[in-house]
């Protein structure tokens, strides 16, 4: 048994921690987040082609490196630590393992060395008005027609939506419900009748598109009526991936709490020096590296792709979620006044705390599907 | 990162389970599953099998052949912990001698102190308990003032503590006394040896919520031990105390999560027995538990590989004693919610004895884990002045 980072994989955080101070400090971050893209198209380049961030976990046969999800966690927790606007999650996290879950031989290699490139960006569409995170959300219509089909319906709150270049699409087959029916297909981002509407995201880190489909042909990726399975599998990977994204920004809020509290005086005392203030401090901590080991523990399940995922998955997102919040909501509570200006970076983790703990399910949410899985 | 034994680690996990297997047998099974150290049933029965234990080395595993040990190193004690919990094998009653006073007498004591102790903690002969609360001294442990004077080649002790574990079945204390009488707070105290059966000595049992009494009074009248009976130098006792503090709250309680586990197996039976798993809040609960639970087991894992790159156990350990005691407490009181009216109930006969169910003591124990070994706030403390240097209350 070894629960620690390996001397490499921590080099690799290293590498990233520099190269994302270097390119999204703060005040990127802020220009960013103000634009409709949210990204800036030269730093993608850089991190896929002085880093390879994008091929990290890609395997060698489809242009990528091999790396695990260890590796990709500990690239997402400094993204997470950074708050960097990019389309990488939905990328890297979403859109090529939708791929590698359900495409065939043919289809990896057609699409995944673009994404492992940077060249592509990329994105999975599955959730819908409804807000549902789960198959029966998905009420997209697919009908069958040549190598695809024509899809009809709405998509909602999809990362990088109205950016990507390729748009994985889960939708359904006519008359069907429930896990049955639901088939994966890839889509142009300027396919004729799609039209995709930048939305207004209250973490305006993160960007989300709506996305009409009025008869879009799709191509099929992978086996009709069967996404079911990639597709539960793709979540439970992306819980893990963002659970790793937010022990970064809960170790970040950590870190200026406590900072705070030693340089802040009231009373002619550093206000940490109180139990009231430390006392929040030390559950911080408690929640903060609970999160991580949950997180870290997630990802190897990833990488192993063992049967322990689907289980590890709903509990690490169910704490992670909780986690982040907590220590982004108390972090404003130390910082007082300063704390809930737009000018202190305390608003940015906490409105990225509830996005993540919002996307692909709540800690409700996926306290509910634990117990499911566990047989309660 | 790994999480699957090593070669070695599953042939070791192998020979344990095998040794369970052939000696966890006959009325031993009585005591499945069994509540905490200081549980009182079966005592007799619990001795016996301990020194089982001892007697094929599994008590003082961790020390050094020279002492009768097997000098496991931190993995194979976790592996073995993990297989007796898998058997549902009763926590010890010698765990105040074997858990926390052997480890300080290793790291501070003389060759002839380890001579003499530890084989008698190891075949479970000597009990021992822990002197160091008193009325004064609780969270300010520095408080003490239980006196011992020299009187030619013995100590004389004077004073009271209180809240000690098993103390009416104990052989020895290890007591945290004032040597130096001028002396205030840490300084002037030493780590005092005192063997119980004496007449200078009263136990009085202290009834507590549970209905019984593992917790007792001491009472030290001109009570008596050797001069030489002091662990690391005259005076220099606090640094020994804490570092009994720190075995209590770290590598002794590495393995709790494995019986946790089990209560919450337990618990989910019972709510899908009596229906309350259909119930969206509880589900929430129980998952919530299961968690917690899991995440304690990740955190211990972290824990130990550090523990093993580094040899030492930090003031980390207080997220751990923090983190398991609250949540356990939870556990308490979920366990509650799941039974409903029946949580109304105990067993024992009316208008005789209050005796506990599984869940009611965990309900009732579990209010005194976050105060014992360092209260929850105390932790606090040490996390925030310790781990994350923040400053120390101005005093």
């Amino acid at each position: 048994m070894n629960f620690a980072f390996s001397e490499e994989q921590d080099q690799l955080r290293d590498a990233v921690r520099k190269f994302l101070e270097a390119k999204s400090p703060e005040t990127e971050v802020r220009r960013l987040m103000e634009t409709t893209e949210g990204y800036d198209p030269a730093v993608w380049s850089q991190m896929a082609n002085e880093l390879g961030l994008q091929s990290l976990h890609i395997p060698e046969a489809y242009g990528g490196q091999g790396f695990s999800w260890v590796e990709l966690g500990i690239v997402l927790e400094e993204q997470g630590r950074a708050l960097l606007c990019a389309p990488y999650f939905s990328t890297v996290v979403l859109a090529a393992n939708a791929i590698l879950n359900a495409g065939t031989e043919d289809q990896k290699a057609a699409l995944l060395p673009g994404i492992a490139s940077g060249e592509t960006i990329a994105t999975l569409a599955f959730t819908e008005p409804n807000g549902k995170w789960d198959a029966s959300g998905i009420t997209l219509e697919a009908t069958p027609s040549g190598d695809g089909a024509t899809l009809s319906g709405t998509k909602m709150f999809v990362l990088d939506g109205h950016i990507a270049n390729l748009v994985v699409v889960a939708a359904r087959a006519a008359g069907t419900s429930g896990t049955d029916g639901i088939s994966f297909y890839t889509v142009d981002g300027d396919a004729a009748g799609l039209t995709r509407t930048a939305l207004a995201t209250m973490d305006q880190t993160r960007k989300q598109a709506k996305l009409e489909f009025n008869g879009v042909q799709g191509q099929l990726l992978g086996t009709a009526g069967a996404g079911w399975d990639a597709l539960s599998k793709t979540l439970d990977q992306a819980s893990v991936g963002l659970c790793n994204e937010m022990v970064g920004g809960s170790q970040y809020v950590l870190d200026e709490s406590v900072q705070y509290a030693k340089d802040r005086v009231q009373f002619g005392r550093p206000i940490g020096s109180f139990q009231a203030i430390k006392h929040k401090c030390a559950d911080m901590l408690l929640e903060t590296e609970s999160a991580k080991s949950a997180a870290y523990y997630a990802a190897w399940a990833a990488a192993e792709d063992n049967d322990e995922l689907p289980v590890v998955a709903s509990l690490a997102k169910a704490y992670c979620s909780d986690a982040y919040f907590h220590s982004a909501a108390e972090n404003i509570q130390i910082h007082g006044g300063i704390g809930f200006t737009w000018e202190h970076d305390a608003h940015l983790y906490f409105k990225r705390a509830k996005s993540s703990e919002i996307l692909f399910g709540d800690a409700t949410y996926h306290r509910e599907l634990l117990a499911q899985r566990i047989g309660i | 990162m790994d999480f699957r034994d090593t070669p070695d680690e599953a042939a070791f996990r192998d020979e344990v389970r095998t040794w369970l297997t052939e000696h966890f047998v006959g009325e031993f099974r009585e005591l499945a599953g069994r509540g905490d150290p200081s549980d009182e049933d079966n005592y007799d029965l619990r001795i016996a099998w301990e020194r089982v234990l001892g007697a094929d080395r599994w008590v003082g595993m961790s020390w050094p052949v020279e002492y009768g040990g097997r000098a496991l190193d931190f993995s194979q004690q976790v592996i073995f912990n993990e297989e007796y919990a898998r058997a549902d094998a009763p926590p010890r009653a010698s765990f105040f001698g074997e858990g926390l006073f052997s480890p300080t007498l290793l790291a501070y004591g003389r060759e002839d102190q380890k001579r003499r102790f530890l084989p008698k903690i190891q075949s479970v002969e000597e009990m021992w308990c822990q002197g160091y609360s008193e009325p004064n001294a609780g969270s300010d442990l520095s408080n003490v003032s239980t006196r011992a004077e020299l009187d030619g080649d013995e100590w004389v002790v004077n004073g009271q503590k209180v809240w000690t574990t098993m103390a009416h079945r104990a052989q020895w204390c290890f007591a945290v006394v004032r040597t130096d009488p001028e002396s205030v707070g840490h300084k002037g105290l030493s780590y005092l040896l005192i063997p119980m059966d004496q007449p200078g000595i009263e136990v009085r049992p202290l009834k507590q919520m549970t209905g019984t009494a593992e917790f007792n009074e001491v009472f030290f009248d001109d009570a008596r031990t050797a001069k030489e009976n002091v662990v690391g130098d005259v005076g220099e006792g606090w640094k020994v105390a804490m570092a009994t503090l720190g075995f209590e709250r770290g590598t002794a309680f590495l393995s709790q999560q494995l019986a946790f586990q089990n209560e919450v197996a337990a618990l989910i039976d019972v709510a899908r027995e009596n229906g309350a798993s259909t119930n969206a809040t509880i589900r929430q609960e129980l998952a919530d538990s299961y968690i917690g639970v899991q995440v304690m087991k990740f955190n211990g894992m972290r824990m130990l590989t550090d523990l093993v790159k580094k040899g030492v156990i930090g003031p980390s350990s207080s997220i751990g004693k923090l983190y398991w005691s609250n949540w356990h407490r939870t556990l308490g009181e979920r366990a509650m919610h799941v039974l409903g009216a029946d949580a109304t109930l105990i067993a024992g006969d009316p208008g005789k004895d209050y005796a506990l169910d599984e869940f009611h003591r965990i309900f009732m124990v579990s209010r005194s884990e976050t105060i014992y070994a360092g209260a929850s706030e105390i932790q606090r403390n040490i996390i925030g002045e310790r781990v994350l240097g923040l400053p120390r209350e101005p005093r």
